[in-house]
């Protein structure tokens, strides 16, 4: 059985940015990084649970939009305090203009 | 007195009724507005501490020259505020990275700032990041300047900085003794207690050092430059930060009722680094100070009207205090404009006391 789930069209996210996902119970940041390439990690924030897709994406970092707690959005890296744990990332990939998201 | 303590009854009434970490409310931008807004920049907060450090080293210069003459003394009153205050504003934008683009160059200027206002970097990072999560949340901010009924005795202290520098020197003893006080415990991961005890000693040396020296030049000199501009400098961050939620709600979800934005001149604003935009501020805390402005041009239908000036705030504000002495559930509740979307009052019922008439 396939995992795998419709998240976005291509084009609803910009480049360098970031948007919400809700899928059942659980909730979702989506990102295009500069170059284009599209990442998943989990939606809120390790630190005190509020939603990564308000915050600022840099580069490869976003910064939560509460207390400016940094992860890399690629493998979940806390990058800077006051978060100190990773946060769970996912396997994505991109279809007919479509981004998927695994989240077995 | 009500339990202003992180570890009492207060604190455990605020997790259970879901004040603790809760959702705050937050007005409408557009998202490409808001990332345009949040976007960081090194010019201005390059420009602002080559400006701030610049006038430091002239003011303290000029002063070691005249001194012991009187006529040093108003530059050291100069160095003084742009020590003990604008270090205040310094360490806390610095503190949220958002004052430079380059994270380095928050780093350095967070901790000289920290240094000059006795606040471990490491223990005050956590302190703040409580202060944004329960913002005036009794017995969860460990932020919360004057209390109800307000301790005006140390507001007045700490004009000159007394209470806190006190508490700071102790503080900092505590650590550098390789101890982390219980109150510290609930908010700073215990993975980061090695670095507050190592920051604490470095400190203790440094003031050691600077004590030894005046003793040994038998002139209070060494500590007109380091430590002392603490005290003599304070006045204006307390004027300025008193202000930011004195009289107003505790125990809400909305900065618009605990928070208070005074327009304030050039200065100030300088010495501030653009704090006076609070509501603003605590609302969205990834804007550079820089931003503040244009943010508030851009919500300030959604906002209670700023107070026009410093003492026209202070007006409004002291009989607030006087009648909080006599009933501690008073406070001031900022009137929206219509044009403003209205405070959830199912979900602060419960929590507010008896409204301003």
């Amino acid at each position: 059985m396939s995992d795998w789930v419709d998240a976005c069209a291509e084009d609803e996210i910009d480049a360098e940015d970031v948007i919400r996902f809700d899928h059942g119970e659980r909730t979702f940041a989506i990102y295009r990084s500069p170059d284009d390439a599209y990442y998943c990690t989990d939606g809120l924030c390790t630190h005190e649970q509020v939603h990564l897709a308000d915050g600022l994406v840099m580069d490869h970092i976003i910064e939560c939009p509460k207390h400016n707690g940094q992860f890399d959005y690629r493998d979940g890296a806390p990058k800077r305090v006051p978060v100190c744990e990773a946060l769970g990332t996912y396997p994505t990939k991109v279809e007919n203009g479509r981004v998927l998201i695994r989240i077995g | 007195m009500k339990d202003y303590t992180l570890t009492g009854e207060s604190s455990r009434h605020a997790v259970e009724s879901g004040l603790a970490a809760a959702e705050w409310y937050h007005s409408d931008i557009p998202r490409k507005e808001m990332k345009e807004l949040m976007r960081r920049s090194d010019g201005p907060a390059t420009r602002d501490t080559l400006l701030w450090l610049g006038l430091l080293v002239l003011f303290a210069g000029i002063g070691i020259a005249l001194w012991p003459s009187w006529w040093s003394a108003p530059f050291w009153l100069a160095y003084g505020v742009l020590y003990g205050s604008s270090g205040d504003s310094r360490w806390h934008e610095c503190g949220h990275g958002t004052a430079f683009k380059t994270p380095w160059k928050n780093d350095v200027v967070y901790q000289i700032a920290s240094f000059m206002m006795i606040r471990n970097p490491v223990s005050w990072r956590w302190s703040h990041a409580r202060h944004h999560t329960d913002t005036v949340i009794v017995g969860r901010d460990p932020e919360i300047g004057l209390m109800r009924p307000p301790v005006l005795r140390r507001v007045a202290l700490n004009t000159v900085g007394l209470h806190d520098t006190w508490f700071s020197l102790k503080r900092m003893i505590y650590n550098a003794s390789g101890r982390i006080h219980p109150e510290e415990a609930t908010y700073i991961p215990e993975s980061e207690w090695p670095k507050v005890i190592r920051v604490a000693r470095v400190w203790t040396a440094i003031y050691a050092a600077t004590i030894g020296l005046a003793l040994w030049m038998g002139s209070i000199l060494p500590l007109m430059v380091i430590g002392l501009p603490r005290l003599y400098g304070a006045w204006h961050h307390i004027m300025t930060g008193v202000l930011q939620h004195a009289g107003l709600a505790e125990n809400v979800v909305d900065h618009r009722l605990n928070s208070r934005t005074v327009h304030m001149n050039p200065i100030s604003r300088f010495i501030y680094w653009n704090m006076h935009y609070h509501v603003e501020h605590h609302m969205f805390p990834m804007v550079p100070y820089h931003k503040l402005p244009e943010l508030h041009e851009k919500i300030k239908d959604d906002l209670p009207a700023p107070n026009p000036s410093i003492p026209q705030a202070y007006a409004e504000l002291w009989p607030v205090l006087k009648r909080q002495f006599r009933n501690e559930e008073y406070y001031l509740r900022r009137e929206l404009p219509p044009t403003a979307r209205p405070y959830r009052e199912d979900f602060h019922e419960r929590a507010l006391g008896i409204p301003a008439q």
